[in-house]
């Protein structure tokens, strides 16, 4: 029996969006008489992390506090329309339409602001903590509250804001297939070393390199989860995740359940290291681009490689089981 | 059907049990505790994890007729009000949930360990969650954290 060492590595190259009938996404903002700002949305979030954010984007561009946004994703009949969260799209379309839609707020709060000051909305800016402030003369200032009761209950004005980010339908260029599909793509390379046994054919991931270009992270950490989760499904996919040899052939037996489905455990899963480089994209909400589903795709075959260049075995077909090693080495020996 | 009393979270409940009604069922549908997550339903995945007389159980798959009398523990009896359990504290403060399904019983998993084990090492934290699966974060940000935990209790224990 030997363990054979290898490294191999891959490159991606990921759109954001989709080029669909054109690709749009809207989002709505209001604020209460209590002074919150709530972002109507029929995006998703189912964990990857959405809410978090835009609300991050409208905080920013409102320049007001986190605390003091409400994301609600409530319901797809009765919110602004979303395509949906696929193709690595939320941050960027909703990201900018929530920023519209909080720029137009933005306004509006400073217009109110300035009438009850007695100054001219230019010359009003925020201070991040909840109030907005005369530049220069930060002692002549007016709290987030104050203002939306003074909307409300004086003004007669709604705090509100529309946004919608559309990038249009592309059509190819018939005589050369040119086209501008998406709005811009995040780049990644994955370096993995493995260790392969002759005898057993088993294969184990000793080490994931990350390097990842994605604009602007805007929440780094969950930018550095969302590589390293996505490493992980890699690896699942590469070695793990296959119904085989029940499926397609047969559904009278075998997995039909996530009990008999393999997936690697946390003692299954190599050191990861990762790198996010920020090279923000001029189309996206502050620089960012899409990190969804890109992070899966490096690993798989940088696994490949690093097996053929640890046995000599080139395998085509996920996952590379056992099984498909042996038989590999016993062809090179035949 | 059967009256069933139970100790949760220390403090003493009583409802009535049908006999498919499983102990998960009875915490999130009779008790309001919706801690624990149904996933699978069959034991496979460990979202609905809690402390059944100390001991981790999936509880999708325990009839809550046969737990009468028991004591039962769930993630939402291990803050003391505002203040978070050490388990609590180092998973916020080593980012080690994404989307947050897994999280509660990856935490029942972790204190069980840790109220066994005050130091345990890399290997037996993988051993004590490998029950739990987690879809998204890769695992490692987990197993820090359930270190770091016991780090904090052995340092507490030690004042």
């Amino acid at each position: 029996m030997t363990l054979l060492r290898g490294r191999g590595y891959a490159s991606v190259n990921y759109p954001t969006g989709m080029n669909l009938g054109g690709d749009p996404s809207q989002a709505l903002i209001h604020a209460t008489t209590m002074g919150a700002f709530v972002i109507s949305l029929s995006s998703v979030d189912l964990g990857q992390g959405l809410k978090t954010v835009v609300a991050q984007c409208a905080a920013e561009t409102l320049g007001m506090p986190m605390a003091n946004v409400i994301v609600d994703t409530a319901d797809t009949d009765t919110g602004p329309h979303c395509m949906g969260t696929f193709a690595s799209r939320g941050t960027h379309r909703v990201g900018n339409a929530v920023i519209m839609a909080a720029r137009e707020a933005r306004d509006v709060m400073l217009a109110v602001a300035a009438d009850e000051l007695e100054v001219d909305a230019g010359d009003l800016e925020t201070d991040g903590t909840g109030f907005v402030r005369l530049k220069g003369s930060p002692e002549t200032r007016i709290h987030i509250q104050d203002i939306t009761l003074a909307a409300h209950f004086k003004q007669g004005k709604t705090i509100s804001g529309r946004g919608i980010f559309l990038k249009e339908r592309n059509y190819p260029v018939p005589e050369t297939g040119e086209m501008d599909p998406d709005s811009c793509q995040a780049h990644a390379c994955t370096v993995a070393d493995v260790e392969v046994d002759d005898e057993t054919g088993v294969v184990t991931v000793l080490g994931l390199h990350n390097t990842y270009e994605i604009g602007r992270a805007l929440n780094p950490a969950m930018a550095a989860q969302q590589v390293e989760g996505g490493g992980w499904m890699g690896v699942s996919h590469a070695i793990f995740e296959s119904t085989e040899p029940y499926y397609p052939a047969s559904r009278d037996h075998g997995p039909v359940d996530f009990c008999e489905y393999l997936m690697p455990g946390p003692a299954e899963i190599p050191v990861q290291e990762s790198v996010i480089l920020e090279r923000p994209a001029s189309n996206g909400p502050f620089g960012a681009k899409g990190i969804g589903e890109m992070t899966a795709n490096a690993p798989i075959p940088a696994i490949a490689n690093a097996i053929f260049d640890a046995c000599g075995v080139r395998l085509t077909t996920m996952p590379f089981t056992p099984e498909s090693i042996l038989r590999g080495l016993d062809a090179l020996r035949a | 059907m059967k009256i069933v009393n139970l100790k949760v979270n220390g403090v003493g409940k009583t409802f009535i049990a049908r006999p498919e009604t499983t102990l998960l069922l009875a915490l999130r549908e009779q008790l309001g505790l919706t801690g624990a997550k149904r996933g699978c339903a069959q034991g496979a995945c460990g979202s609905c994890t809690v402390l059944l007389d100390g001991d981790p159980v999936v509880s999708c798959l325990i009839p809550a007729m046969t737990v009468d009398g028991g004591d039962v523990a769930t993630v939402e009896g291990l803050a003391d009000g505002p203040v978070l359990s050490d388990v609590q504290q180092a998973f916020l403060d080593g980012f080690a949930t994404q989307c947050g399904f897994c999280t509660p019983g990856m935490i029942m998993s972790a204190e069980a360990l840790l109220d066994r084990n005050p130091s345990p090492t890399r290997d037996e934290v993988n051993e004590a969650i490998s029950g739990n699966v987690c879809r998204c974060t890769g695992y490692e940000p987990i197993v820090s954290a359930i270190l770091d935990a016991a780090e904090r209790r052995r340092a507490g224990a030690n004042l």
